[in-house]
């Protein structure tokens, strides 16, 4: 029966061991250790949710970084195909330029050979006029010493200048 | 599997160390009384006492050798006040000392009439404060690594990979479920509860210590506690559905309803205290039970005493083995039904829909 008798000084040591370790504990153990493992479980649940949006981020950069590469393909194809575009633009434009050039440069060239050859050939007129009044001045002359002779001579003078005219 | 096998040896040992202690009481005893009294050796172990008493050696001239620890005495009465001293000066109960006698291990007054309060700083006082140290200096320095970051943005390390598990269950499993909202405001005092009953019944199961969890003191405390702490966490719906039992006829109500709800109030912590208390002395009581059993058949003949202990001491082992699961179970349903009662005490009105 005694064993289920309380004895007072066990009662009174106990509720004393219990209130100072509850109040110690409480204030120097329990709230540190819960709010920590709060604290961790709230950061691993953090890391976690950042580590699935980072890789939710990270294909979506991907798909993001495909289509640029595609288009930037795209590009410079378009880029490659206007640049031969151009290029070929330019040539025949330089073609048909130097062509125009050319004629340009030949019409000239005729212009300034007919020019020559007109002053060319109103020189040689101016020459012959020239000549023509030396030799008449010399038939002239000799027409005052025999006049078959001069005759003759005319004649054949005349008929060198046609032969010469032409 | 080593560490398994490790654990049962040093489970084994430490109950050789229970055996040899009892042996060399029992065998004082037998020489004593030439008589075997097995009820009361197994009493004497699993009681308080004012001293820690290892063992007593009788010399052939009748004068005895007690390897003991004398602890304080501080006793109070109306008429003498206080007195303090060691436990020592009763000489093991053969001697008076202030006009005290110890007696049967109780302490009582000389002269008649004198009422005496024994506050002494008993064997499970002594063992508890010590359990308690150790508790308090293991919370605090695992509290003093949190604080410093460790355990907290790095992985936890030593003492708290051990304590936490058992802090997040209570937690988890016994303060969330149960109090489900109001968790927080209940949590310190669930696990202190835990931890209190749990390093007790631990160190109580060490040999040659002391029973603190398995004295009705002890749980007297941690049960008038649960009791108020239930009874401040009361609403008013708690003491409607005691006081006016809904949904049953008047007389019922008054008859039937009303004591049975009200007694309910004291049966619950009444319950935790035999429970614990029970557990714990059982749980002695059979492994010294066992041990004690090698004495009884010694004392027919010294053959099947010997003959019998190995059986014996396979049987404490196993008990013990199995006391250390229930060191565990039993700090844990207290705290488990001091919270389902916290819990039922606060309970909301959705309880009127179901009567």
């Amino acid at each position: 029966m005694d064993l289920l008798l309380p004895s007072i000084g066990l009662l009174f040591w106990t509720l004393l061991a219990f209130g100072l370790v509850y109040f110690i504990l409480r204030k120097f153990a329990w709230k540190i250790i819960i709010q920590s493992l709060i604290e961790r479980e709230q950061g691993i649940a953090e890391s976690l949710e950042s580590a699935k949006k980072l890789k939710a981020e990270m294909a979506l950069m991907k798909s993001e970084n495909e289509s640029l590469m595609a288009q930037a393909r795209e590009e410079r194809s378009q880029m490659l195909k206007e640049a031969k575009e151009t290029k070929d633009k330019v040539i025949s434009e330089a073609k048909e330029q130097a062509k125009l050039e050319a004629s340009k440069i030949i019409a000239d060239a005729n212009a300034a050979i007919q020019t020559e050859k007109l002053a060319a050939i109103t020189d040689v007129k101016n020459q012959i006029g020239k000549m023509v009044i030396e030799i008449s001045e010399k038939v002239l002359r000799k027409q005052l010493d025999n006049k078959p002779e001069q005759e003759k001579y005319i004649q054949q003078m005349a008929g060198e200048l046609q032969h010469f005219g032409n | 599997m080593c560490i398994k096998w490790l654990k049962l040896v040093q489970s084994a040992i430490f109950s050789l160390f229970l055996f040899g202690f009892s042996t060399g009481v029992m065998a004082n005893e037998e020489g004593a009384n030439q008589k075997l009294d097995p009820a009361k050796i197994i009493m004497e172990h699993i009681q308080d006492s004012h001293e820690f008493h290892f063992f007593t050696i009788k010399h052939a001239d009748g004068s005895e050798f007690h390897a003991t620890i004398p602890l304080p005495v501080i006793l109070y009465s109306p008429q003498k006040g206080f007195s303090f001293f060691s436990s020592s000066a009763f000489h093991h109960g053969h001697a008076e000392h202030n006009g005290y006698v110890l007696e049967e291990g109780k302490i009582h007054a000389v002269e008649p009439g004198v009422t005496v309060y024994d506050l002494s700083i008993t064997k499970n006082v002594v063992q508890m404060m010590l359990a308690l140290m150790i508790l308090v200096t293991l919370m605090i320095s695992i509290a003093n690594s949190y604080k410093k970051g460790m355990g907290v943005t790095t992985a936890p390390t030593g003492w708290q990979n051990a304590m936490e598990p058992v802090i997040t269950f209570v937690r988890d499993e016994v303060a969330k479920p149960n109090l489900a909202g109001k968790y927080h405001k209940y949590l310190p005092y669930l696990l202190t509860v835990f931890f209190f009953i749990l390093v007790n019944n631990i160190f109580g199961l060490l040999p040659g210590s002391a029973n603190v969890t398995g004295n009705i003191a002890f749980t007297v405390v941690l049960g008038v506690i649960s009791f108020f702490v239930i009874i401040f966490s009361t609403n008013r719906h708690f003491w409607g559905h005691i006081f006016w039992y809904p949904g049953v006829p008047m007389v019922v109500r008054l008859l039937i309803m009303l004591p049975v709800e009200l007694l309910g109030v004291f049966t619950k912590p009444f319950a935790l205290i035999v429970r614990l208390f029970a557990n714990m002395v059982a749980g002695h009581i059979i492994i010294l039970s066992f041990i004690t059993l090698i004495f009884i058949f010694g004392s027919m003949s010294s053959i099947a005493g010997w003959g019998f202990s190995p059986l014996s001491v396979a049987f404490a082992v196993f008990i013990y083995l199995i006391e250390i699961l229930v060191a565990f179970i039993q700090a844990f349903i207290f705290t488990n039904l001091t919270a389902v009662f916290i819990g039922q005490a606060f309970e909301g009105g959705h309880d009127d829909t179901h009567h």
